[in-house]
């Protein structure tokens, strides 16, 4: 009776030093939901979700908070990854999202810049480079044609471009050919 | 004799080569005009060196190549460079692209050329020939061959020749292979002493004899280990791949280089070009081009690079139910998007299509899994299932499946019953991959650039904040201290340092009123009485004024 209960009590202690050492051990930094989340989000970093940038947006999503549907960058396939990922139904953009746009970068008309460094201090991913009372540039490779910069600009000299298709990022289309009725 | 392998699958359409083999290879008239693109190789596009109005020579350099893969364009002619803008060019999208256009003037002067011994010279300067020739794989891939040239960690054992020419329509590196054997084993002979290769092997298609005698007359005459091998007639023999499997019996897997493997593979027409640039130092400026299909005169050319498409097809009698041209083969070959394209090293055929020849392929009917597509598929893979993913866009699992060994050779499609366009579906499945891992790039980067940003603004104000408090705490001890001196009424005298330096000083105007004293005034010996009396007058004069003055400058003092 003794010893039985001594094993037991001695699987129990062992055990228990095990779980305790591999929680501490093993502990995961934050959650790695929010890191998968945020890998199918396109970072334009735009805001248009409502919340300040993407991982805010992935974070929130996580939590239960947000809905998937609410990233106009990411389209619908982003919509039908995080379905995915999340096992979750679809779900079409809200009425009060954005429509998808196509991806466009932003310029600045250098003749009206006015040097105000507003849109510098607005771009999420240091795109702007700049100095007071000095013509402000974007670098284009950076942009992620989050509009951010557009509004704070005080005389309007920012305009969104989009990308035009070129040889470099021409895309093969979908096989798609026409039915012709039999002869 | 070699012993030969076999590789996967490979399929027999008919050849149509004899239409365009019966004449040796003509020299076209010099066009009108000449459209020369600038990215005509694999890699980064050349830089413009010349402007509207420039008039350049035959062989100038008019592109350099930009850093890393790239290569250079030259003048195909001399003339007037007339425009550098955008143009439409050879590429199935029919989107333009930035061409010089030059308008010859004729005389089809060349720029001072000077060959080299490479023999007397280092790999690295025949490499640099080569970039500055322009000299890129003429088989239809142009990937630059100063690049291939490069010895790597690899030994080379084995230099292939690719003479297979296994497309159906396109005879150019048969004629080149009967025409000009020797220059084309002359540039082996460059390539295998730049490779320190052991052997050459060069694998001509048995559809072909005339090459392969010429070939092996001129292989005799080289001090070099040529073998000249008949590889039999199946398409896609002429594979980089499938050639190499053949002669060597070495399988070159998915990710691996053929040169890690101890090959490397060129097509015969770029050696011929290897050896022009080398021996001569002529740039690539022309190319051979088998003219066929719908038009009364099939045959070969030697074309500038840069004439227009419907010039060459004119030359050769284009024929008038003529209604679209193919680059290249009708199995891989490119569907032009106008006649008024140019000619580009690329373009190894042009085939002048008409319904007649190439009847419109029936609609496609469902794949009904028969595997025919899987038996001939020269890469060994499941064409059925890669269709099946492309087209529901799971290109993950596309990816799974291999869908990047597909060579796009068209063997599928060719032997499919349901007629589907199979290729089509690949090569939409492989650029939608390539496009979501350039923006994968770019979201990667914008993420690491946004989170950078977001700690510097934190450490900014973090910094803001501990300045704020320390220079807080820097008033409130500043107070703390001036409380503490008001409070102690003796404070300490003048410190030891301020007390040396002021005796320093005071020594040095002691030192300078001695100098001063000793200094006597000249031209004071020979003075009359009267003189001396006024000078004393005067210095009397000057103690006085001394002793008020010192007495008014001390009495503030007391």
């Amino acid at each position: 009776m003794l010893s039985a209960l001594l094993v037991m009590s001695g699987i129990a202690i062992l055990l228990g030093a095990v779980l305790g050492f591999a929680a501490i051990k093993f502990r995961v930094e934050g959650n790695p939901l929010v890191d998968k989340i945020d890998a199918i989000l396109p970072q334009t970093q735009c805001g248009q979700c409502s919340y300040p940038g993407c991982k805010p947006y992935a974070t929130a999503i996580a939590a239960g908070e947000a809905d998937i549907n609410r990233c106009p960058p990411g389209g619908e396939e982003g919509i039908q990854k995080l379905a995915d990922l999340l096992g979750v139904e679809f779900k079409p953009f809200g009425a009060d999202t954005n429509a998808p746009k196509p991806k466009s970068v932003a310029l600045i008309d250098e003749n009206t810049c006015i040097g105000c460094t507003l849109c510098i201090q607005a771009c999420p991913v240091d795109a702007i480079v700049g100095a007071a009372k000095q013509m402000h540039t974007i670098i284009t490779a950076e942009c992620t044609g989050c509009e951010l910069c557009v509004a704070p600009c005080p005389v309007d000299c920012i305009s969104m471009v989009v990308i035009e298709e070129k040889i470099t990022n021409w895309k093969w289309k979908y096989p798609i050919y026409a039915l012709t009725p039999a002869q | 004799m070699t012993t030969l392998f076999k590789f996967h699958g490979g399929v027999h359409p008919p050849t149509h080569k004899a239409e365009s083999t019966r004449t040796p290879i003509a020299r076209m008239p010099m066009p009108a005009k000449l459209v020369i693109p600038f990215h005509q190789h694999v890699g980064n596009i050349a830089k413009p060196l010349v402007q509207a109005g420039d008039h350049v020579l035959k062989g100038q350099l008019i592109g350099l190549p930009e850093d890393g893969i790239s290569s250079a364009i030259h003048a195909s002619t001399s003339g007037t460079i007339t425009e550098i803008g955008m143009q439409v060019v050879a590429h199935a999208s029919g989107l333009p692209d930035l061409c010089a256009t030059l308008v010859p003037d004729g005389k089809d002067e060349w720029i001072t050329r000077s060959g080299m011994d490479f023999r007397e010279s280092k790999n690295a300067d025949v490499r640099q020939v080569l970039r500055l020739a322009g000299v890129v794989g003429l088989g239809g891939a142009v990937f630059p061959s100063d690049l291939k040239l490069r010895p790597g960690k690899h030994k080379v054992n084995t230099l292939i020749l690719n003479g297979a020419e296994c497309e159906p329509y396109i005879t150019c590196d048969d004629m080149l292979m009967r025409e000009r054997a020797d220059e084309i084993i002359k540039g082996a002979e460059i390539m295998r002493w730049a490779l320190e290769a052991d052997e050459i092997l060069v694998g001509i298609e048995d559809n072909k004899p005339e090459a392969i005698a010429a070939m092996r007359l001129a292989a005799q005459a080289s001090s070099d280990n040529i073998s000249i091998v008949a590889v039999p007639t199946l398409y896609p023999g002429g594979g980089a791949k499938q050639l190499i499997r053949v002669l060597t019996g070495i399988e070159v897997a998915a990710g691996v280089r053929s040169t890690d493997k101890g090959v490397q593979c060129f097509n015969v027409a770029t050696a011929q070009t290897i050896y022009r640039a080398v021996r001569f130092g002529e740039p690539l400026v022309s190319r051979i081009v088998t003219v066929t299909g719908n038009v009364s005169n099939a045959q070969n050319l030697e074309v500038l690079i840069g004439t227009p498409v419907s010039d060459v097809v004119a030359y050769a009698g284009v024929l008038p139910d003529t209604d679209s041209y193919i680059m290249g083969g009708p199995m891989m070959g490119l569907p032009l998007p106008a006649a008024s394209v140019s000619i580009v090293k690329a373009a190894n055929c042009i085939i002048a299509s008409s319904p007649k020849l190439f009847p419109p392929a029936p609609p496609a009917m469902p794949c009904i899994r028969c595997t025919r597509c899987a038996e001939v598929c020269p890469a060994e893979l499941q064409p059925q299932d890669l269709y099946w993913f492309a087209k529901a866009r799971e290109f993950g699992k596309a990816q799974e499946f291999s869908l990047f060994d597909c060579i796009e050779c068209g063997a599928c499609s060719y032997v499919c019953p349901s007629h589907i366009p199979l290729v089509q579906y690949y090569r939409f499945a492989k650029s939608e991959i390539w496009a979501r891992e350039t923006e994968k790039t770019a979201a990667d980067a914008a993420r690491v650039r946004f989170e950078f940003r977001e700690q510097r603004i934190e450490r900014e104000k973090q910094e803001k904040a501990e300045k704020l408090a320390a220079r807080e705490k820097a008033a409130a001890e500043a107070k703390l201290a001036a409380a503490k001196i008001a409070s102690a009424p003796a404070a300490t005298p003048v410190s030891a340092p301020v007390d040396e330096t002021q005796a320093k000083i005071q020594a040095a105007i002691e030192h300078a009123r001695q100098q001063a004293a000793a200094i006597k005034p000249k031209n004071t010996e020979q003075l009359t009485p009267q003189q001396q009396a006024e000078i004393a007058d005067i210095e009397a004069r000057r103690a006085r004024i001394h002793e008020l003055a010192s007495t008014e400058a001390e009495s503030p003092k007391e």
